[in-house]
């Protein structure tokens, strides 16, 4: 079970990692040994297991509807790389589907 | 050499020394040797000074400082500390100061400890030899040629040289049990949510632990004392109580059954001073009254590759955030999602990018169920295993990792390799279990090798009364080339 | 009210075409606090204050479940009968700069409410039934500012994030492709509002955004049963831009379905300017989220309990088949009961009205005209109405024994609502009582006659309808007091003789 370069091209637009042509090269090779290597456990046979997702048996850990500390703005906004009137800037973006779930733009 | 950190307490505690001077002391060992040993990322004098007048103050006033009363801590850099920087060994990070504290630092503070400094780590706790780590690898105090062993490198190198007696780490594949052994200490990793996630930059959230690292297994035992328990800010943490494992500590081996795990102590992957080591303790076990039967782990061999697919893909989402968008490092693009890319490709090393790569692929779609959804039905598989083998003893043991330290440089180069190195550690991670690796003895260079124990998840108690006894039978290894114990 | 458009669109090839239309309604729950996270849930003030390290996916920090969220949901889920079930959570993974964690907390293939249906009224009083697929939670984004350029995102040349909405929980309620007409559609979300609304479960202001719609659209030729290819319609911020969009969307895709085109299956953004959709730039990057189950969080199993303790607090019947038991019971025109319901806690006012002794069909079209008038004239909600208790009882006595006519009735409302009065206080005070004093009204009839001869001549001439003139001269003569009915039994004995 290999992994190609186009592969590995579209893996790092889904991780928006800019790879150079150098990087593209070395991960398809070392992804795809480490692929073989992980495809050993298809031999297993799980077909009765169910999944574990995580390792605790707990359930409806929930908290209460309670207001709690927030944090100062500052504190925030004084960490970012760039900030204007009290909000984060970033730069233009050109993905219009975003804004939220069903919001607009 | 240090003293322990039970001893610095009771002392500080009593009033015989204060928590400046024990402070001052370790900052000036730190000062000294650190150059050599790169265990530090950054050293806060300031912090570690006011807290210790705070804890001095307390002992004037009368009032307890609590159980850890003036003990210098490392942390590891990936635990949030407000104010302090905290980059997860990653440039990405650098110069991200956290805006409030992890629980764990917060209560082993609250226990009395002081926080001396921020250890150095693999990138984002991703390596086994601290060699990923941005800001340069950390060398182990026994040969500083190797390396310490990772991802919790730094805070073991801490510990190992005799900089601090304690020093927090975090462990998702063996990160804390891995470098003790490679360094001579004690390193546990508490049952999955027993100590709470929170301010913890995640690596892979369902494996993540943070656990003590110290020169014996009373250190341990106190560390983990302050630090677990619940915690509601941990959706994951497990609301039961946790049990008083030092008073476990005394009870010796007599009547303990250790199952030795068949599938991770023999083979071609382990060196035979390893091995000769590891029957040493066997019988060392048995002379002191406990009992050695042979347990099996079938799919321990399949835990490594199950483990190499749910790590990354966690690791893939969790390190989403680091954007360039909101803190930390922003190389400025056209747009913002080329503004992501650049940052990305800038501020994260290669085997980041590797294990983000890795993780994308095996949860993207039409491969999701041949790979991510197959290892977590892997990870039901040994949990099973884990539950038969538990039938036949009280705790299980195995080497904890098939080798000593490495040379730096040795294995940076085959990723494939580097993984075998946890490959005693990872199955216990995915169980959730606990376990502890403590100091069994030296290869003929002199290099450490360690011995591990694991018991059921939430039998911390156990796991410390075994650690213990084989403590006493093998002694502690010295720390910070002083004499012997 | 503007007759609604037909069902179906003749193509320019001559053939019926039909809408089919799905909803994913996201709805703001009304909690103090965020999703996972104790930062406050509140619209409005200054950026970036509702935040804690949770809300802004800090490196290390953690989400906790919103117990109250989760009580929402499952009320919801209650009201409109789908099954409460586990539920997971799940990671759904994209970049953007909104979105502090670039990722979402949702509900993927094991949501908490699971089936269900509602039904819609039409201003007919019919009802249709939608059926649900789901509803599950899931946490909400930031807001972004565009700076510069033309309006449109990648037009501009920067924008700012505000995280205060971040974290906020929402329901996201997915419809089954079960809606066959942009009026129909219009129909459902006023019903999922009324509902939502009725069970105190979400604001429901589509203007702020606490409830938002995305449509899903395609067209086919009557009595095809293949789907087409749809089209997401997004942006809609009124449930009258929801029905534009369609309407415009519906004929669009039937002008390229008659022309034998191809639909291509997209985003599209509804400009209400232009009353148009565009279609929208979306992610380079293949659409796949790489859903995965959330670490960080535990599964939610519905304590049979806790679930009953919430039915136990439902209302008895939902809106839309309120409006059918008073259309049915009192005979009152289904879309004069339809404002009525729909507006919060005023049919249950006017139903405690009607429990006292209130008229049924007279306390509806009050309700529905001069109270609604009022509360939109002053802009106050149900609860800031200064209208006394009885007030409606008062009014149908007033009526059944002749003091008011229906037309002084509305009058005294009118009255009522402006000053808190009781009606007998107002008619007192005023002086507003019908004259039905027949001596008093046979002298103001006999003024009126003498100063129109005229038209008391056309009347005798058989030009009859010169009642209503004459009719209409004493009311304005008793500014509208006079009891209409007498007024003309006077006219007509007085003239005729």
């Amino acid at each position: 079970m290999s992994i190609s370069r186009a592969d590995v091209v579209h893996v790092a637009k889904l991780a928006r990692l800019e790879l150079t042509e150098e990087e593209i090269e070395q991960f398809t090779g070392q992804l795809s040994d480490i692929l073989d290597h992980a495809a050993r456990i298809r031999e297993l046979d799980t077909e009765d297991v169910a999944p574990t997702a995580h390792p605790l048996p707990l359930a409806n850990v929930m908290r209460e509807d309670e207001p709690g500390p927030t944090l100062d703005r500052e504190a925030f906004l004084s960490q970012a790389p760039a900030c204007e009137d009290g909000y984060v800037r970033v730069p233009r973006i050109l993905d219009e589907s975003g804004g939220g779930p069903g919001g607009g733009s | 050499m240090t003293p322990r950190a039970t001893d610095i307490a009771a002392a500080v505690r009593a009033g015989g020394t204060t928590a400046s001077e024990v402070v001052e002391a370790a900052l000036e060992r730190i000062e000294a040797g650190d150059d050599e040993i790169s265990a530090f990322l950054r050293v806060t004098p300031d912090h570690a000074r006011s807290r210790a007048r705070e804890v001095d103050a307390a002992v004037e006033a009368g009032r307890d400082p609590g159980p850890l009363a003036g003990v210098p801590v490392g942390m590891k850099d990936v635990l949030c500390t407000e104010g302090v920087e905290t980059t997860c060994g990653s440039r990405i990070l650098a110069g991200w100061h956290p805006p409030y504290t992890a629980t764990a630092v917060a209560r082993l503070e609250a226990a009395g400890a002081v926080m001396v400094g921020k250890t150095n780590m693999d990138e984002f706790a991703m390596g086994s030899s601290n060699e990923n780590s941005a800001f340069g690898p950390a060398r182990n105090p026994c040969d500083t040629e190797r390396v310490p062993g990772g991802s919790s490198g730094g805070s073991a190198a801490a510990v190992a040289a005799g900089f601090v007696p304690v020093a927090l780490g975090s462990d998702t594949g063996g990160s804390i049990r891995q470098p003790a052994s490679l360094c001579g200490i004690v390193g546990m990793k508490p049952t999955y949510g027993r100590v709470s996630r929170y301010g913890l930059v995640a690596f892979a959230s369902s494996l993540d632990q943070v656990g003590p690292m110290t020169t014996n297994v009373a250190d341990a035992a106190l560390v983990y004392g302050a630090i677990a328990g619940p915690d509601a800010l941990d959706a994951t943490s497990i609301p039961d109580t946790p049990p008083d494992v030092t008073a476990e500590l005394e009870r010796g081996l007599e009547g303990m059954t250790f199952g030795v795990i068949e599938e991770l102590s023999r083979g071609d992957a382990f060196e035979p001073a390893v091995i000769a080591a590891f029957e040493r303790t066997l019988s060392a076990i048995e002379a002191a009254g406990g009992r050695v039967v042979e347990v099996s782990l079938p799919s321990a061999p399949h835990a490594l590759s199950a483990y190499y697919l749910i790590a990354p893909a966690e690791a893939s989402s969790n390190l989403a955030r680091f954007d360039g968008m909101r803190y930390g490092l922003r190389v400025e693009g056209e747009s913002a999602e080329d503004t992501n890319r650049r940052t990305r490709e800038a501020g994260f090393g290669d085997e980041v990018k590797r294990r983000i790569m890795l993780g994308t692929y095996a949860l993207s779609a039409g491969y999701y169920d041949a790979y991510y959804a197959k290892a977590q039905k892997v990870r039901s598989l040994v949990i099973r295993d884990f539950a038969a083998a538990y039938a036949d003893a009280d705790v299980l043991c195995s080497p904890t990792s098939p080798s000593v330290a490495f040379r730096l440089g040795e294995r940076s180069h085959d990723p494939l390799a580097m993984d075998q190195s946890d490959l005693c550690t990872i199955p216990t991670n995915l169980a959730g279990h606990p376990g502890i690796s403590v100091w069994c003895g030296d290869d003929a260079a002199g290099l450490p090798i360690g011995f591990q124990i694991l018991a059921p998840a939430l039998e911390e108690a156990r796991l410390f009364r075994a650690a213990a006894g084989v403590e006493a039978e093998l002694g502690t290894r010295a720390v910070g080339g002083g004499g012997e114990p | 009210m503007t007759a609604p458009p037909p069902d179906t669109i003749r193509g320019a090839d001559g053939v019926e075409y039909e809408a089919v239309i799905g909803l994913e309604v996201h709805a703001e729950l009304r909690t103090r606090t965020k999703m996972f996270s104790g930062a406050p849930n509140a619209f409005g003030g200054a950026p970036n204050v509702n935040i804690d390290p949770t809300s802004l996916g800090l490196p290390g920090s953690l989400p906790v479940l919103n117990r109250r969220a989760v009580g929402l949901a499952i009320r919801f889920g209650l009201a409109v009968g789908s099954t409460i079930q586990r539920a997971i959570f799940h990671r759904k993974n994209y970049f953007y700069p909104d979105m502090p964690k670039d990722f979402q907390i949702s509900q993927y293939d094991e949501p908490i409410c699971a089936g269900g249906e509602i039904e819609a009224i039409d201003d007919a009083g019919g009802l249709h039934t939608v059926r649900l697929v789901r509803a599950h939670l899931e946490e909400d984004t930031g807001k972004l500012v565009h700076r510069g350029g033309g309006g449109r995102i990648h037009e501009a040349d920067s924008s700012l994030v505000d995280y205060n909405r971040a974290g906020v929980p929402l329901l996201e309620i997915v419809s089954e492709p079960d809606i066959r007409s942009p009026a129909q559609a219009r129909a459902y979300v006023n019903e999922l509002r009324a509902i939502l609304r009725e069970l105190d479960v979400s604001d429901v202001k589509m203007e702020e955004g606490s409830l938002r719609v995305d449509a899903n659209i395609s067209v086919r030729a009557v009595g095809d049963t293949r789907l087409g290819t749809r089209a997401e319609i997004k942006n809609m911020n009124s449930v009258r831009s929801l029905q534009r969009a369609l309407e415009f969307e519906f004929e669009r895709q039937v002008r390229i379905c008659a022309a034998r085109g191809e639909v291509v299956q997209e985003t599209r953004h509804w400009n209400e300017e232009d009353g148009q959709t565009h279609s929208m730039r979306s992610k380079e990057e293949a659409f796949d989220y790489r859903y995965f189950p959330e670490p960080d969080l535990v599964p939610i199993v519905p304590d049979p309990a806790w679930v009953e303790e919430i039915r136990a607090g439902l209302p008895e019947l939902l809106p839309a088949r309120r409006v059918q038991a008073v259309c049915g019971t009192h005979g009152v025109s289904a879309d004069l009961v339809m404002s009525v319901v729909y507006t919060p806690g005023l049919a249950d006012w006017v139903d405690a009205e009607v429990a006292a002794g209130a008229d049924a069909g007279r306390a509806y079209v009050w309700a529905s005209q001069e109270v609604l008038a009022h509360m939109n004239e002053t802009g106050t909600a149900v609860s800031g109405l200064r209208i006394p208790a009885r007030a409606f009882v008062e009014l149908t006595e007033l009526t059944r024994d002749g003091t008011l006519s229906s037309k002084l009735a509305k009058q005294v409302l009118r009255a009522v609502l402006d000053s808190g009065r009781s009606p007998r206080e107002v008619v007192e005070e005023e002086g507003l009582a019908q004259i039905s004093d027949s001596g008093e009204l046979e002298g103001i009839v006999a003024g009126v006659l003498d100063s129109n001869p005229e038209a008391v001549e056309k009347y005798r001439a058989g030009e009859e309808k010169v009642i209503g003139f004459l009719v209409g001269q004493v009311m304005k003569a008793t500014q509208g007091k006079a009891n209409p009915g007498q007024v003309n039994e006077i006219l007509r004995a007085r003239i005729g003789s």
